[in-house]
Protein backbone atom coordinates (compact mmCIF):
# COMPACT_ATOMS: atom_id res chain seq x y z
CA UNK A 1 0.00 0.00 0.00
CA UNK A 2 1.62 2.70 -1.44
CA UNK A 3 0.78 6.51 0.80
CA UNK A 4 0.38 9.71 -1.67
CA UNK A 5 1.98 12.93 -1.23
CA UNK A 6 -1.33 14.01 -0.74
CA UNK A 7 -2.45 11.74 1.65
CA UNK A 8 -0.11 12.16 3.99
CA UNK A 9 -1.09 15.61 3.91
CA UNK A 10 -4.40 14.83 4.71
CA UNK A 11 -3.38 12.84 7.97
CA UNK A 12 -1.11 15.60 8.47
CA UNK A 13 -3.72 17.65 9.08
CA UNK A 14 -6.33 15.55 10.78
CA UNK A 15 -3.50 15.12 13.20
CA UNK A 16 -2.58 18.93 13.48
CA UNK A 17 0.89 18.42 12.54
CA UNK A 18 2.56 20.99 10.32
CA UNK A 19 5.21 19.10 8.52
CA UNK A 20 8.14 20.15 6.13
CA UNK A 21 8.23 18.64 2.72
CA UNK A 22 10.72 16.88 3.47
CA UNK A 23 8.97 15.54 6.54
CA UNK A 24 6.01 14.78 3.98
CA UNK A 25 8.40 12.93 1.34
CA UNK A 26 9.88 10.80 4.50
CA UNK A 27 6.84 9.95 5.68
CA UNK A 28 5.18 9.17 2.06
CA UNK A 29 7.86 6.11 1.73
CA UNK A 30 7.86 4.96 5.12
CA UNK A 31 4.57 4.88 6.52
CA UNK A 32 4.12 2.91 3.14
CA UNK A 33 6.70 -0.10 4.01
CA UNK A 34 5.11 -0.28 7.72
CA UNK A 35 1.76 -0.66 6.48
CA UNK A 36 2.77 -3.31 4.35
CA UNK A 37 3.98 -4.83 6.75
CA UNK A 38 0.83 -4.00 8.90
CA UNK A 39 -1.82 -5.69 6.25
CA UNK A 40 -0.62 -9.18 7.09
CA UNK A 41 -3.10 -8.92 9.44
CA UNK A 42 -5.57 -9.14 6.59
CA UNK A 43 -4.47 -12.76 5.58
CA UNK A 44 -5.67 -14.05 8.57
CA UNK A 45 -9.67 -14.96 8.52
CA UNK A 46 -11.15 -13.80 11.62
CA UNK A 47 -14.90 -14.57 10.73
CA UNK A 48 -17.04 -14.15 13.79
CA UNK A 49 -13.85 -13.46 16.19
CA UNK A 50 -15.00 -11.08 18.82
CA UNK A 51 -12.13 -7.79 19.13
CA UNK A 52 -10.52 -7.09 22.32
CA UNK A 53 -10.15 -3.93 23.22
CA UNK A 54 -8.81 -5.29 26.84
CA UNK A 55 -7.25 -8.02 27.45
CA UNK A 56 -7.89 -8.03 31.11
CA UNK A 57 -11.46 -7.56 31.56
CA UNK A 58 -13.26 -5.18 34.26
CA UNK A 59 -16.73 -4.54 33.82
CA UNK A 60 -18.72 -1.31 35.11
CA UNK A 61 -15.89 -0.32 37.73
CA UNK A 62 -18.52 1.87 39.78
CA UNK A 63 -17.91 3.92 42.70
CA UNK A 64 -19.45 6.29 44.68
CA UNK A 65 -20.08 10.17 43.25
CA UNK A 66 -18.56 11.54 46.37
CA UNK A 67 -16.45 15.46 45.63
CA UNK A 68 -13.01 14.80 46.66
CA UNK A 69 -10.23 17.84 46.96
CA UNK A 70 -8.32 18.50 43.65
CA UNK A 71 -5.29 20.83 42.06
CA UNK A 72 -5.90 24.70 42.88
CA UNK A 73 -7.21 26.44 39.95
CA UNK A 74 -4.01 29.05 40.15
CA UNK A 75 -1.28 25.81 40.39
CA UNK A 76 -3.07 24.18 36.97
CA UNK A 77 -3.05 27.54 35.28
CA UNK A 78 0.36 28.58 35.35
CA UNK A 79 1.62 25.78 33.96
CA UNK A 80 -0.14 26.82 30.78
CA UNK A 81 1.39 28.77 28.23
CA UNK A 82 -0.86 31.61 28.39
CA UNK A 83 -3.54 32.47 30.36
CA UNK A 84 -5.97 35.23 31.72
CA UNK A 85 -8.38 35.80 34.37
CA UNK A 86 -8.74 32.02 35.37
CA UNK A 87 -8.90 30.71 31.90
CA UNK A 88 -6.59 29.41 29.16
CA UNK A 89 -5.69 32.07 26.70
CA UNK A 90 -5.63 30.71 22.97
CA UNK A 91 -5.17 32.42 19.33
CA UNK A 92 -8.27 33.82 18.10
CA UNK A 93 -10.67 30.86 17.01
CA UNK A 94 -12.12 32.41 13.93
CA UNK A 95 -9.67 32.81 10.64
CA UNK A 96 -9.01 35.75 8.81
CA UNK B 1 31.98 1.32 52.93
CA UNK B 2 29.97 4.01 51.76
CA UNK B 3 32.04 4.72 48.51
CA UNK B 4 30.80 1.15 47.58
CA UNK B 5 27.07 1.03 47.93
CA UNK B 6 26.63 0.95 43.76
CA UNK B 7 27.69 -2.78 44.14
CA UNK B 8 24.99 -3.43 46.97
CA UNK B 9 21.05 -4.30 46.90
CA UNK B 10 18.03 -2.53 47.65
CA UNK B 11 17.56 -5.14 50.44
CA UNK B 12 21.34 -5.07 51.98
CA UNK B 13 20.92 -1.34 51.61
CA UNK B 14 17.95 -1.05 53.52
CA UNK B 15 19.30 -3.81 56.44
CA UNK B 16 22.06 -1.21 56.53
CA UNK B 17 19.84 1.71 57.05
CA UNK B 18 17.48 0.04 59.32
CA UNK B 19 20.13 -1.12 61.42
CA UNK B 20 22.11 2.21 61.59
CA UNK B 21 25.35 1.03 59.86
CA UNK B 22 24.67 3.42 56.48
CA UNK B 23 23.09 6.29 56.97
CA UNK B 24 20.35 7.50 53.91
CA UNK B 25 22.60 10.40 53.98
CA UNK B 26 25.53 8.34 53.15
CA UNK B 27 23.59 6.03 50.77
CA UNK B 28 22.92 9.43 48.97
CA UNK B 29 25.84 10.60 48.52
CA UNK B 30 27.85 6.98 47.48
CA UNK B 31 24.80 6.44 44.64
CA UNK B 32 25.55 10.41 43.52
CA UNK B 33 29.11 10.12 43.61
CA UNK B 34 28.86 7.26 41.49
CA UNK B 35 25.96 9.14 39.24
CA UNK B 36 28.79 11.90 38.55
CA UNK B 37 31.72 9.49 37.68
CA UNK B 38 29.79 7.53 35.07
CA UNK B 39 27.41 9.72 34.08
CA UNK B 40 29.43 11.27 31.81
CA UNK B 41 29.58 7.93 29.82
CA UNK B 42 26.20 6.57 30.28
CA UNK B 43 24.51 9.56 29.99
CA UNK B 44 21.36 7.45 32.10
CA UNK B 45 19.45 10.98 33.92
CA UNK B 46 17.77 13.77 32.44
CA UNK B 47 17.36 14.91 35.75
CA UNK B 48 19.55 14.36 38.85
CA UNK B 49 17.37 15.14 41.75
CA UNK B 50 20.92 16.26 44.40
CA UNK B 51 19.57 18.32 46.59
CA UNK B 52 15.52 16.89 47.02
CA UNK B 53 17.51 13.37 47.30
CA UNK B 54 19.95 14.61 50.47
CA UNK B 55 17.09 16.67 51.65
CA UNK B 56 14.97 13.13 51.91
CA UNK B 57 17.92 11.31 53.44
CA UNK B 58 18.06 14.00 56.23
CA UNK B 59 14.76 13.54 56.70
CA UNK B 60 15.08 10.11 56.96
CA UNK B 61 17.98 9.46 59.26
CA UNK B 62 15.83 12.26 61.58
CA UNK B 63 13.16 9.76 61.81
CA UNK B 64 15.61 6.77 62.46
CA UNK B 65 17.49 8.80 65.05
CA UNK B 66 14.46 9.46 66.84
CA UNK B 67 13.04 5.95 67.31
CA UNK B 68 11.34 5.59 64.19
CA UNK B 69 10.42 1.92 63.55
CA UNK B 70 7.95 2.17 61.14
CA UNK B 71 9.72 2.09 58.03
CA UNK B 72 8.46 0.75 54.91
CA UNK B 73 10.41 -1.91 52.63
CA UNK B 74 12.47 0.37 50.56
CA UNK B 75 13.87 2.70 53.25
CA UNK B 76 17.75 4.59 52.70
CA UNK B 77 16.59 3.23 48.96
CA UNK B 78 18.09 5.44 45.70
CA UNK B 79 15.19 4.87 43.31
CA UNK B 80 15.53 6.33 39.42
CA UNK B 81 12.36 6.85 37.78
CA UNK B 82 11.34 6.61 33.80
CA UNK B 83 10.97 10.34 32.89
CA UNK B 84 7.26 9.63 31.71
CA UNK B 85 6.05 8.87 35.38
CA UNK B 86 4.89 12.32 36.76
CA UNK B 87 6.76 13.44 40.10
CA UNK B 88 6.11 16.36 42.23
CA UNK B 89 8.91 19.01 41.95
CA UNK B 90 10.88 17.41 39.80
CA UNK B 91 10.48 17.55 35.60
CA UNK B 92 8.42 15.38 33.93
CA UNK B 93 9.61 15.50 30.25
CA UNK B 94 9.07 12.06 28.55
CA UNK B 95 12.14 13.44 26.98
CA UNK B 96 10.54 15.43 25.05
CA UNK B 97 10.62 19.23 23.77
CA UNK B 98 6.82 18.88 24.07
CA UNK B 99 7.46 18.86 27.77
CA UNK B 100 10.72 20.50 28.37
CA UNK B 101 10.30 22.56 31.79
CA UNK B 102 7.08 20.63 32.79
CA UNK B 103 6.28 19.82 36.94
CA UNK B 104 3.69 17.83 37.40
CA UNK B 105 1.85 19.39 40.29
CA UNK B 106 0.96 16.14 41.40
CA UNK B 107 2.36 12.48 42.03
CA UNK B 108 1.95 9.23 39.85
CA UNK B 109 0.50 6.45 42.75
CA UNK B 110 3.63 4.59 42.32
CA UNK B 111 5.70 7.56 43.00
CA UNK B 112 3.53 8.56 46.42
CA UNK B 113 3.46 4.40 46.94
CA UNK B 114 7.65 4.48 46.78
CA UNK B 115 7.58 8.29 48.78
CA UNK B 116 5.70 6.28 51.07
CA UNK B 117 7.57 3.14 51.25
CA UNK B 118 10.74 5.02 52.08
CA UNK B 119 12.50 4.93 48.68
CA UNK B 120 14.61 8.10 47.62
CA UNK B 121 14.01 9.43 44.10
CA UNK B 122 17.05 10.32 42.74
CA UNK B 123 16.06 11.45 39.52
CA UNK B 124 14.52 11.09 36.27
CA UNK B 125 15.52 8.97 33.37
CA UNK B 126 15.86 9.23 30.12
CA UNK B 127 13.73 7.39 27.38
CA UNK B 128 12.91 7.00 24.10
CA UNK B 129 10.17 10.15 23.80
CA UNK B 130 6.83 9.59 24.85
CA UNK B 131 8.05 5.35 25.53
CA UNK B 132 7.95 5.22 21.42
CA UNK B 133 11.10 3.82 20.54
CA UNK B 134 13.37 0.40 21.26
CA UNK B 135 16.63 2.06 21.65
CA UNK B 136 16.94 5.47 23.45
CA UNK B 137 17.21 7.21 20.67
CA UNK B 138 14.19 8.85 20.21
CA UNK B 139 14.71 10.93 23.16
CA UNK B 140 15.04 14.85 22.27
CA UNK B 141 17.51 15.46 24.72
CA UNK B 142 20.80 12.56 24.56
CA UNK B 143 21.57 9.71 23.70
CA UNK B 144 22.19 7.19 26.77
CA UNK B 145 24.67 4.56 26.12
CA UNK B 146 24.92 0.87 26.72
CA UNK B 147 27.19 0.57 29.89
CA UNK B 148 28.47 -2.95 28.23
CA UNK B 149 29.28 -1.38 25.25
CA UNK B 150 29.14 2.26 24.94
CA UNK B 151 29.32 2.23 21.17
CA UNK B 152 25.69 0.11 21.59
CA UNK B 153 22.43 1.06 22.49
CA UNK B 154 21.02 0.34 25.93
CA UNK B 155 17.49 -0.45 24.39
CA UNK B 156 13.98 1.25 24.79
CA UNK B 157 12.25 2.84 25.74
CA UNK B 158 13.20 2.63 29.33
CA UNK B 159 16.93 3.14 28.36
CA UNK B 160 18.19 4.87 31.01
CA UNK B 161 16.51 3.17 34.09
CA UNK B 162 18.18 0.39 32.39
CA UNK B 163 21.46 1.81 31.91
CA UNK B 164 21.28 3.00 35.43
CA UNK B 165 20.79 0.29 37.07
CA UNK B 166 23.85 -1.52 35.05
CA UNK B 167 25.93 0.89 35.80
CA UNK B 168 25.90 0.76 39.31
CA UNK B 169 24.18 4.31 39.55
CA UNK B 170 20.62 3.02 41.52
CA UNK B 171 20.05 -0.62 43.28
CA UNK B 172 16.37 -0.27 41.23
CA UNK B 173 14.80 1.88 38.72
CA UNK B 174 10.84 2.04 37.31
CA UNK B 175 9.93 1.73 33.92
CA UNK B 176 7.06 1.53 31.71
CA UNK B 177 6.49 -1.57 29.33
CA UNK B 178 3.66 -0.61 26.27
CA UNK B 179 5.70 -3.10 23.93
CA UNK B 180 8.94 -4.66 25.43
CA UNK B 181 10.05 -1.07 27.01
CA UNK B 182 11.20 -2.77 29.87
CA UNK B 183 12.01 -6.27 29.27
CA UNK B 184 13.78 -5.23 26.43
CA UNK B 185 16.85 -2.95 27.77
CA UNK B 186 16.67 -5.24 30.74
CA UNK B 187 18.04 -8.15 28.29
CA UNK B 188 20.15 -5.47 26.67
CA UNK B 189 21.87 -4.31 29.83
CA UNK B 190 21.96 -7.52 31.75
CA UNK B 191 19.69 -6.77 34.66
CA UNK B 192 16.31 -7.91 35.68
CA UNK B 193 13.01 -6.11 34.65
CA UNK B 194 9.40 -7.23 35.31
CA UNK B 195 6.19 -6.44 33.21
CA UNK B 196 3.38 -6.82 35.72
CA UNK B 197 0.35 -8.05 34.69
CA UNK B 198 -2.05 -5.49 33.34
CA UNK B 199 -4.08 -3.77 35.71
CA UNK B 200 -1.83 -4.68 38.65
CA UNK B 201 0.35 -1.09 39.07
CA UNK B 202 -2.05 1.96 38.76
CA UNK B 203 -1.25 4.01 35.50
CA UNK B 204 -2.42 7.22 37.25
CA UNK B 205 -0.04 9.43 36.97
CA UNK B 206 2.07 7.86 34.02
CA UNK B 207 1.78 9.83 30.88
CA UNK B 208 0.12 7.47 28.17
CA UNK B 209 1.19 5.94 25.53
CA UNK B 210 -1.21 3.33 24.86
CA UNK B 211 -3.41 3.03 27.39
CA UNK B 212 -4.82 -1.02 26.89
CA UNK B 213 -1.01 -1.72 26.59
CA UNK B 214 0.94 0.39 29.12
CA UNK B 215 2.47 -1.16 32.53
CA UNK B 216 4.91 0.18 34.97
CA UNK B 217 7.07 -1.95 36.50
CA UNK B 218 10.55 -2.58 38.11
CA UNK B 219 14.55 -2.66 37.05
CA UNK B 220 16.99 -4.40 39.26
CA UNK B 221 19.70 -6.39 39.48
CA UNK B 222 18.31 -9.49 40.75
CA UNK B 223 15.30 -10.75 41.22
CA UNK B 224 14.57 -9.78 45.15
CA UNK B 225 15.12 -6.45 44.69
CA UNK B 226 12.73 -6.52 41.91
CA UNK B 227 10.04 -8.41 43.72
CA UNK B 228 10.42 -5.89 46.38
CA UNK B 229 9.64 -2.80 43.95
CA UNK B 230 7.45 -4.40 42.49
CA UNK B 231 4.88 -5.49 46.05
CA UNK B 232 5.69 -1.76 46.54
CA UNK B 233 4.14 -0.59 43.36
CA UNK B 234 1.64 -2.91 42.58
CA UNK B 235 -1.96 -3.03 44.28
CA UNK B 236 -5.44 -1.56 43.95
CA UNK B 237 -6.03 2.46 42.96
CA UNK B 238 -9.61 3.77 42.37
CA UNK B 239 -7.58 6.87 40.37
CA UNK B 240 -7.11 4.36 37.48
CA UNK B 241 -10.15 3.26 36.34
CA UNK B 242 -8.07 -0.44 35.02
CA UNK B 243 -6.66 -0.98 37.92
CA UNK B 244 -7.78 -4.35 38.82
CA UNK B 245 -8.14 -3.72 42.34
CA UNK B 246 -5.76 -6.64 43.72
CA UNK B 247 -3.00 -6.71 45.99
CA UNK B 248 -0.11 -9.16 45.12
CA UNK B 249 0.34 -12.12 47.84
CA UNK B 250 3.65 -11.31 49.91
CA UNK B 251 6.82 -12.54 48.38
CA UNK B 252 9.46 -14.70 49.96
CA UNK B 253 13.08 -15.97 48.96
CA UNK B 254 14.53 -18.74 50.85
CA UNK B 255 14.99 -22.20 51.04
CA UNK B 256 16.41 -24.52 48.50
CA UNK B 257 15.96 -23.44 44.41
CA UNK B 258 13.61 -25.81 43.06
CA UNK B 259 11.25 -25.71 40.33
CA UNK B 260 9.75 -29.48 41.06
CA UNK B 261 6.04 -29.57 39.72
CA UNK B 262 6.62 -26.63 37.35
CA UNK B 263 5.59 -27.20 33.90
CA UNK B 264 7.23 -24.73 31.14
CA UNK B 265 6.24 -24.17 27.63
CA UNK B 266 8.58 -23.04 24.76
CA UNK B 267 6.57 -21.58 22.19
CA UNK B 268 8.36 -22.76 18.93
CA UNK B 269 7.53 -19.33 16.57
CA UNK B 270 9.65 -17.56 19.18
CA UNK B 271 12.69 -19.31 18.99
CA UNK B 272 13.17 -20.16 15.70
CA UNK B 273 13.62 -18.00 12.03
CA UNK B 274 15.30 -15.02 13.14
CA UNK B 275 16.29 -15.54 16.52
CA UNK B 276 20.20 -14.89 16.35
CA UNK B 277 22.09 -18.37 16.99
CA UNK B 278 24.21 -16.81 20.33
CA UNK B 279 21.17 -15.84 21.55
CA UNK B 280 19.29 -19.29 21.03
CA UNK B 281 22.39 -21.00 22.56
CA UNK B 282 22.06 -18.89 25.65
CA UNK B 283 18.36 -19.60 26.31
CA UNK B 284 18.74 -23.43 25.46
CA UNK B 285 21.63 -23.49 28.17
CA UNK B 286 18.93 -21.69 30.89
CA UNK B 287 16.38 -23.73 29.81
CA UNK B 288 18.27 -27.07 30.72
CA UNK B 289 19.25 -25.48 34.24
CA UNK B 290 15.42 -24.91 34.77
CA UNK B 291 15.09 -28.22 33.52
CA UNK B 292 17.97 -29.13 36.29
CA UNK B 293 15.75 -27.48 38.85
CA UNK B 294 12.97 -29.70 38.40
CA UNK B 295 10.75 -28.46 35.60
CA UNK B 296 9.33 -29.94 32.71
CA UNK B 297 9.91 -28.69 29.46
CA UNK B 298 8.10 -29.25 26.33
CA UNK B 299 7.79 -27.50 23.03
CA UNK B 300 4.52 -25.34 22.42
CA UNK B 301 2.98 -23.13 19.43
CA UNK B 302 1.60 -19.76 19.79
CA UNK B 303 0.63 -19.95 15.67
CA UNK B 304 -0.89 -15.58 15.80
CA UNK B 305 2.32 -14.82 16.59
CA UNK B 306 3.43 -14.17 13.84
CA UNK B 307 0.95 -11.36 13.07
CA UNK B 308 0.57 -10.02 16.92
CA UNK B 309 3.22 -7.44 15.70
CA UNK B 310 1.30 -5.61 13.32
CA UNK B 311 -1.63 -6.05 15.46
CA UNK B 312 0.16 -4.72 18.03
CA UNK B 313 1.41 -1.70 15.80
CA UNK B 314 -2.07 -0.98 14.25
CA UNK B 315 -3.13 -0.46 17.79
CA UNK B 316 -0.80 0.97 19.70
CA UNK B 317 -0.27 3.85 17.36
CA UNK B 318 -4.21 4.21 17.10
CA UNK B 319 -4.26 4.78 20.76
CA UNK B 320 -1.22 7.00 20.90
CA UNK B 321 -2.19 9.58 17.80
CA UNK B 322 -4.99 9.56 20.16
CA UNK B 323 -3.45 9.91 23.45
CA UNK B 324 -1.31 12.51 22.12
CA UNK B 325 -3.82 14.93 21.15
CA UNK B 326 -3.44 16.54 24.36
CA UNK B 327 -0.52 18.14 23.51
CA UNK B 328 -1.80 20.78 22.01
CA UNK B 329 -0.09 24.28 23.46
CA UNK B 330 -3.22 25.13 24.97
CA UNK B 331 -2.77 23.54 29.07
CA UNK B 332 1.21 22.74 29.31
CA UNK B 333 4.20 22.50 27.47
CA UNK B 334 5.26 23.85 24.51
CA UNK B 335 3.63 26.03 22.47
CA UNK B 336 5.20 27.48 18.88
CA UNK B 337 5.58 31.03 18.41
CA UNK B 338 2.79 33.15 17.88
CA UNK B 339 1.52 32.81 14.29
CA UNK B 340 -2.14 33.02 12.96
CA UNK B 341 -5.00 31.57 14.25
CA UNK B 342 -5.62 28.32 16.89
CA UNK B 343 -5.38 25.63 14.25
CA UNK B 344 -2.28 27.21 12.86
CA UNK B 345 -1.28 26.97 16.74
CA UNK B 346 -1.84 23.34 17.09
CA UNK B 347 -0.10 22.33 14.43
CA UNK B 348 2.94 24.71 14.10
CA UNK B 349 3.64 23.71 18.45
CA UNK B 350 3.03 19.82 17.43
CA UNK B 351 5.16 19.78 14.58
CA UNK B 352 7.65 21.38 16.18
CA UNK B 353 7.12 20.06 20.02
CA UNK B 354 7.32 16.24 18.84
CA UNK B 355 10.32 14.52 17.35
CA UNK B 356 10.30 12.25 14.33
CA UNK B 357 9.53 8.88 15.75
CA UNK B 358 6.44 10.17 17.50
CA UNK B 359 5.27 12.11 14.56
CA UNK B 360 5.93 8.74 12.79
CA UNK B 361 3.39 6.91 15.04
CA UNK B 362 1.15 9.94 15.14
CA UNK B 363 0.50 9.46 11.40
CA UNK B 364 0.31 6.11 11.20
CA UNK B 365 -2.02 6.08 14.28
CA UNK B 366 -4.39 8.81 12.39
CA UNK B 367 -4.58 6.59 9.28
CA UNK B 368 -5.77 3.52 10.73
CA UNK B 369 -7.91 5.21 12.32
CA UNK B 370 -9.85 7.43 9.69
CA UNK B 371 -12.95 6.73 7.90
CA UNK B 372 -12.94 4.24 5.33
CA UNK B 373 -9.56 2.75 7.23
CA UNK B 374 -10.89 2.06 10.35
CA UNK B 375 -12.25 -1.75 10.20
CA UNK B 376 -9.80 -2.94 7.79
CA UNK B 377 -6.73 -1.93 10.20
CA UNK B 378 -7.88 -1.04 13.52
CA UNK B 379 -11.14 -3.36 14.32
CA UNK B 380 -9.34 -6.52 12.41
CA UNK B 381 -6.13 -5.41 14.94
CA UNK B 382 -8.45 -5.92 17.56
CA UNK B 383 -9.59 -9.47 16.05
CA UNK B 384 -5.99 -10.62 15.53
CA UNK B 385 -5.44 -9.65 19.34
CA UNK B 386 -7.63 -12.35 20.47
CA UNK B 387 -6.52 -15.02 18.49
CA UNK B 388 -3.15 -13.95 20.32
CA UNK B 389 -5.13 -14.15 23.44
CA UNK B 390 -6.25 -17.81 23.21
CA UNK B 391 -3.30 -18.80 21.84
CA UNK B 392 -2.03 -18.13 25.07
CA UNK B 393 -5.19 -19.45 26.79
CA UNK B 394 -4.79 -22.28 25.10
CA UNK B 395 -0.55 -23.27 25.99
CA UNK B 396 -1.27 -22.07 29.61
CA UNK B 397 -3.90 -24.83 29.73
CA UNK B 398 -0.55 -27.13 29.48
CA UNK B 399 2.07 -24.84 31.21
CA UNK B 400 2.41 -22.70 34.25
CA UNK B 401 4.79 -20.31 32.80
CA UNK B 402 6.51 -20.08 29.15
CA UNK B 403 10.08 -19.40 27.82
CA UNK B 404 11.68 -17.39 24.92
CA UNK B 405 14.79 -15.27 24.56
CA UNK B 406 13.55 -11.46 25.79
CA UNK B 407 14.49 -10.44 22.13
CA UNK B 408 15.99 -11.87 19.02
CA UNK B 409 19.42 -10.17 18.89
CA UNK B 410 21.76 -8.16 21.67
CA UNK B 411 21.93 -4.89 21.73
CA UNK B 412 22.88 -2.85 18.39
CA UNK B 413 25.31 -0.26 17.56
CA UNK B 414 23.96 3.39 17.84
CA UNK B 415 22.55 4.56 14.52
CA UNK B 416 22.51 1.26 13.56
CA UNK B 417 18.86 1.02 12.72
CA UNK B 418 17.98 5.03 12.91
CA UNK B 419 16.52 5.36 9.33
CA UNK B 420 14.99 1.77 9.30
CA UNK B 421 12.35 2.10 11.21
CA UNK B 422 10.75 -1.79 10.61
CA UNK B 423 13.92 -3.33 11.42
CA UNK B 424 13.91 -1.83 15.10
CA UNK B 425 10.10 -3.15 15.50
CA UNK B 426 11.11 -6.42 14.55
CA UNK B 427 13.17 -6.55 17.32
CA UNK B 428 10.27 -6.91 19.53
CA UNK B 429 8.62 -10.13 18.13
CA UNK B 430 8.98 -11.52 21.63
CA UNK B 431 7.61 -9.08 23.93
CA UNK B 432 4.67 -7.37 22.21
CA UNK B 433 1.95 -10.78 22.31
CA UNK B 434 2.59 -10.25 25.99
CA UNK B 435 1.04 -7.34 26.35
CA UNK B 436 -1.63 -7.59 23.73
CA UNK B 437 -2.86 -10.23 26.48
CA UNK B 438 -1.72 -8.49 29.14
CA UNK B 439 0.42 -10.76 30.64
CA UNK B 440 3.12 -10.83 32.90
CA UNK B 441 6.51 -11.51 31.97
CA UNK B 442 10.40 -10.83 33.54
CA UNK B 443 13.44 -10.92 31.61
CA UNK B 444 16.35 -12.06 33.68
CA UNK B 445 19.78 -11.90 32.44
CA UNK B 446 21.17 -15.68 30.98
CA UNK B 447 24.76 -14.78 29.63
CA UNK B 448 26.13 -13.22 27.06
CA UNK B 449 26.95 -13.43 23.42
CA UNK B 450 30.59 -11.76 22.12
CA UNK B 451 30.73 -9.94 25.65
CA UNK B 452 26.68 -8.57 25.17
CA UNK B 453 24.32 -9.73 28.07
CA UNK B 454 21.40 -11.84 26.71
CA UNK B 455 17.89 -11.91 28.38
CA UNK B 456 15.92 -14.80 28.99
CA UNK B 457 11.54 -13.95 29.07
CA UNK B 458 9.49 -15.91 31.50
CA UNK B 459 5.51 -15.39 30.66
CA UNK B 460 3.10 -15.90 33.58
CA UNK B 461 -0.97 -16.68 33.76
CA UNK B 462 -2.96 -13.16 34.52
CA UNK B 463 -2.05 -12.03 37.75
CA UNK B 464 0.68 -14.83 38.22
CA UNK B 465 3.06 -12.18 38.67
CA UNK B 466 4.77 -13.77 41.97
CA UNK B 467 4.89 -16.97 40.70
CA UNK B 468 6.88 -15.87 38.10
CA UNK B 469 9.44 -14.06 40.46
CA UNK B 470 9.87 -17.22 42.17
CA UNK B 471 10.58 -18.78 39.76
CA UNK B 472 13.07 -16.47 38.15
CA UNK B 473 14.96 -16.13 41.61
CA UNK B 474 15.18 -20.39 41.72
CA UNK B 475 17.09 -19.70 38.02
CA UNK B 476 19.14 -16.98 39.69
CA UNK B 477 20.22 -18.79 42.75
CA UNK B 478 21.71 -21.34 40.58
CA UNK B 479 23.47 -18.70 37.99
CA UNK B 480 26.01 -15.84 38.33
CA UNK B 481 24.80 -14.11 35.19
CA UNK B 482 23.29 -11.13 37.05
CA UNK B 483 26.16 -10.47 39.41
CA UNK B 484 28.12 -9.99 36.44
CA UNK B 485 29.01 -5.87 36.02
CA UNK B 486 30.41 -3.48 33.09
CA UNK B 487 33.42 -2.49 33.95
CA UNK B 488 33.74 1.69 32.68
CA UNK B 489 36.35 2.40 31.52
CA UNK B 490 37.45 4.97 33.98
CA UNK B 491 37.25 2.75 36.70
CA UNK B 492 40.03 0.71 35.45
CA UNK B 493 39.33 -2.75 36.42
CA UNK B 494 36.84 -4.35 39.38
Amino acid sequence: MALTRDEIARVAHMARLSLSEEEIEGFAEQLSRILEHVERINQVDVTDVPPTYHAVTLQNVLREDEPQPSLERETVLALAPESEAGCYKVPKITEG
Amino acid sequence: MSGMTHILSAARLNRLFLAGELSAVEIAESALSRIAKVEPQVGAFLHVAAEHVLDRAKKLDARRRAGDNEFGPLAGVPIAVKDNICTCGMETTCASRMLKGYVSPYDATVVERLRASGAMIIGKTNMDEFAMGSSGEASAFQTTRNPWDLERVPGGSSSGSAAAVAAGEVPLALGTDTGGSIRQPAAFTGVVGLKPTYGYVSRYGVVSFASSLDQVGPLGHDVEDVARLFEVIAGPDRRDATNAGRTPPELKFGGDPSLAGVRLGVPRELFGQGIDSGVKARVEEAIRQLEDLGATVEECSLPSTEYALSAYYVIALAEASSNLARYDGVRYGFRAAQTGGLTEMYSKTRGEGFGAEVKRRIMLGTYVLSSGHYDAYYRKAQQVRTLVVRDFERAFERFDALVTPTTPFTAWRIGEKIDDPMAMYLGDICTIPVNLAGLPAISVPCGFVDGLPVGMQLIGKHFADAQLLQMAWAYQKVTKHHESRPVLTEEGGR
